[in-house]
């Protein structure tokens, strides 16, 4: 049924050679654009794939954490690790306030309120002074890693992002494959009888909430340093839709499917980039296409095909 | 002293002839950063694309013997993606300078990676004034207009035309905001009375009545629109629907062309507005705008305007530097005045601010307008002195004192 461990190990092996090449094939700041959106995804995941929580709000923990990196790296000179580790505090710290709040709720209550929340937290965004308003956070300095590496060149940031990518990955990977991860899903799978059985669900809930969050704060906070801002498109909803679009895509509930999405999506709008407003016209078609031909998305799909074959 | 400066500039240019041609990657290359599809699109978007062609064409083609190339793209008013694309482009695409950049947000973006990269930013859409102020750099020039220009040159003039109460509708956002600061203040100096000011949210708000209504009950002879695009649209057509206008007079900061043309004369007739550029001013501008027209299909705006005439006195920049390197051409471009349809000596300063002269505009009643696009009043020729911030006003950190 599950793949031999040593054949999975293999695959990830591979996949973090290709990481570690990709800069010198791919123009290096596209290739960091899809680890934060990968990141990103699948922290998303995290609730909608092994949760089953779907939050409509999570553009706010991935543009706040990127406004207080930025604010913090750029107004108080903080070096680029403590701005991403604020960033990525106050994402949990917000997690932690909404998702108590939201979890109270389910199904489309829940979905309602994280929206409403989010876009509170976009409303704040346009109005504080310090945030830029719909100008953004420009000119946030990349700064030096550790007061050796310098980050503005492309190629050193490019692999602290992919440490960064690697850090969140594994965390999320772990979560999942731990018994914290079971239960998740088991309340994903039948909340009543995970009740019944004696889990404190909203806990749970609780919790998975609080680390989407905090992950998305991390992929956030990063991508705020990758592009010297942190701008409105980052806490606008449709930010929060557009993570939707990337797990369902590469296949919500699989580990690797949100990357896949995120690669999909994020290439799409690069190399539409000339077309300008038919890119989101042709990835909601492509959207449209996938939830009627393949519903478990790419990874799913080849997944159930492998399962199927063998 | 002249005689002496223009022995220079000949001297400097003869040297120039005499060094072999350095042109980096053997291609001139500008690419043309707009809105292509939003809000934008009219006041620059294709136009401003097709003004960047013309420019080229009008050179020749070919700098000192390498070809010119204009690329563009689509930033869709979003900073994300207009800095990504012209880190690509710089990085990539071997581009050397990128033009128009309209609206703010994507102009802040993109300036921090040109000034990193040495390349060269010509701003022609975004209006705000801190580009060649607080947030100035040392690859920049800001071409055709800014915040400043508009509300001196509205807010003063209109004051001295009689409008000496205001009330302003402001879009409650920092753009918004910084425009009724900056109005209001000449307003104030010019000795004209601020009522008050009605903000609504934006973008996003179609209905401006209880925003119009208070500026009605205000009383002011004069409605101030702190808003752009859609909004100052919305709330032009809205004003008429009221009565408010012609008992009350609207103030556009910020208003095209295109805008009027959207709007219609019955609508917009009576309005001020302050415009770096109108077609129908000159035989040369006629003889350009109908050039453009043939293009197009529609006059150009002053930010179209400004984009052709900032690449054409770039690619001058290059010609007589002998190189496109980006300080070389710089000094060039700052160096050299500015002597086209578009502008009569204008200067660029230190602080890369462009400096020429405005209009102050009142657009026509249907009876007036005699012939297509015939929209515009020239009450005032503003001059460069006036129209724009001195250099110790912009406070840019780069220039020493």
């Amino acid at each position: 049924m599950k793949a031999a461990p040593w054949v999975e190990r293999l695959g990830y092996a591979i996949l973090v050679v290709a990481g570690l090449v990709a800069p010198f094939v791919v123009y290096p700041v596209f290739a960091m654009n899809v680890l934060c959106f990968a990141l990103f995804a699948s922290a998303f995941n995290l609730l909608l794939g092994y949760t089953g929580l779907l939050s409509f709000g999570h553009a706010a923990y991935l543009g706040a954490a990127g406004y207080v990196t930025g604010y913090a790296c750029k107004a108080w000179g903080w070096p680029p690790l403590f701005g991403i580790a604020l960033g990525t505090l106050v994402a949990t710290a917000l997690g932690y306030i909404i998702g108590s709040l939201a979890i109270r709720r389910s199904g489309i209550y829940f979905a309602m309120i994280t929206m409403s929340f989010a876009q509170l937290i976009f409303f704040l965004a346009v109005q504080f002074p310090w945030t830029g308003g719909e100008d953004g956070l420009q000119g946030v300095p990349r700064g030096t890693l550790f007061g050796l590496v310098d980050l503005s060149r492309n190629l050193p940031l490019y692999y602290f992002v992919y440490a960064v990518f690697l850090f969140g990955f594994a965390v999320i990977h772990r979560t999942i494959h731990s018994p914290f991860g079971h239960v998740l899903r088991s309340i994903r799978e039948n909340e009543a009888r995970a009740l019944s059985l004696g889990y404190d669900v909203a806990r749970y809930k609780l919790l998975a909430f609080v680390l989407s969050a905090a992950l998305s704060g991390l992929a956030g906070a990063t991508k705020s340093l990758v592009f010297q801002l942190a701008s409105l498109t980052d806490v606008h909803w449709h930010m929060s839709g557009q993570v939707v679009l990337m797990t369902l895509l590469g296949g919500m509930g699989t580990v690797l499917g949100p990357s896949v999405g995120a690669l999909l999506v994020v290439a799409l709008q690069n190399e539409l980039a000339s077309l300008g407003s038919w890119v989101p016209v042709i990835t909601g078609a492509i959207f449209v296409v996938c939830v009627l031909a393949f519903r478990r998305g790419i990874v799913g799909e080849v997944q159930a095909l492998v399962k199927r074959s063998f | 002293m002249r005689t002496l400066a223009l022995l220079l500039c000949i001297a400097a240019s003869a040297a120039a002839a005499e060094k072999e041609s350095k042109i980096s990657d053997g291609v001139v290359k500008i690419g043309v950063l707009t809105d292509m599809s939003g809000y934008y699109s009219d006041i620059a978007g294709s136009g401003s694309v097709t003004a960047a062609k013309m420019a080229v064409e009008d050179f020749g083609g070919k700098m000192l013997g390498k070809p010119i190339e204009i690329i563009s793209a689509d930033h869709q008013n979003k900073a994300d993606i207009a800095s990504n694309t012209a880190r690509k482009w710089f990085d990539e695409e071997k581009v050397d300078a990128i033009a128009d950049l309209v609206s703010s947000s994507t102009a802040g973006a993109v300036m921090p990676v040109a000034a990193e990269k040495k390349r060269i930013t010509l701003l022609s859409g975004p209006a705000t004034t801190a580009f060649t102020g607080e947030k100035c750099t040392a690859y920049n020039v800001h071409y055709t207009y800014d915040n400043w220009a508009l509300a001196n040159g509205t807010g003063r003039e209109v004051v001295r035309q009689g409008g000496d109460s205001w009330f302003f509708v402001t879009a409650d956002y920092i753009f918004g905001k910084s425009l009724e600061e900056d109005t209001s203040k000449v307003v104030k100096a010019a000795g004209g009375k601020v009522l008050g000011a009605a903000r609504h949210p934006s973008p996003g708000t179609t209905d401006f009545s209880s925003f119009l209504l208070q500026a009605q009950a205000s009383g002011a002879k004069i409605i101030g629109l702190a808003n752009a695009g859609l909004d100052t649209v919305s709330c032009i057509k809205q004003a008429k629907e009221f009565n408010i206008t012609p008992k009350q007079s609207l103030a556009g900061l910020l208003v095209f062309i295109s805008d009027v043309h959207a709007l219609g004369l019955d609508v917009a007739k009576g309005m001020y507005l302050t415009t770096a550029f109108y077609w129908d001013l000159n035989d040369e501008t006629r003889k350009w705008s109908k050039r453009f027209f043939e293009r197009q299909g529609k006059m150009p705006t002053m930010v179209q305007a400004g984009v052709y005439s900032e690449i054409r006195h770039y690619l001058e920049a290059i010609k007589a530097a002998g190189t496109d390197d980006a300080d070389a051409v710089m000094a060039k471009m700052k160096a050299t005045p500015v002597n086209d349809f578009f502008a009569k000596n204008g200067r660029i300063g230190p602080d890369g601010l462009h400096r020429h002269e405005m209009y102050l505009a009142q657009v026509k009643s249907p009876e007036e307008s005699k012939h297509p696009w015939d929209y515009y009043k020239i009450l005032k020729t503003i001059p460069a002195a006036e129209a724009f911030p001195t250099v110790e006003q912009q406070n840019c950190p780069l220039v020493k004192k």
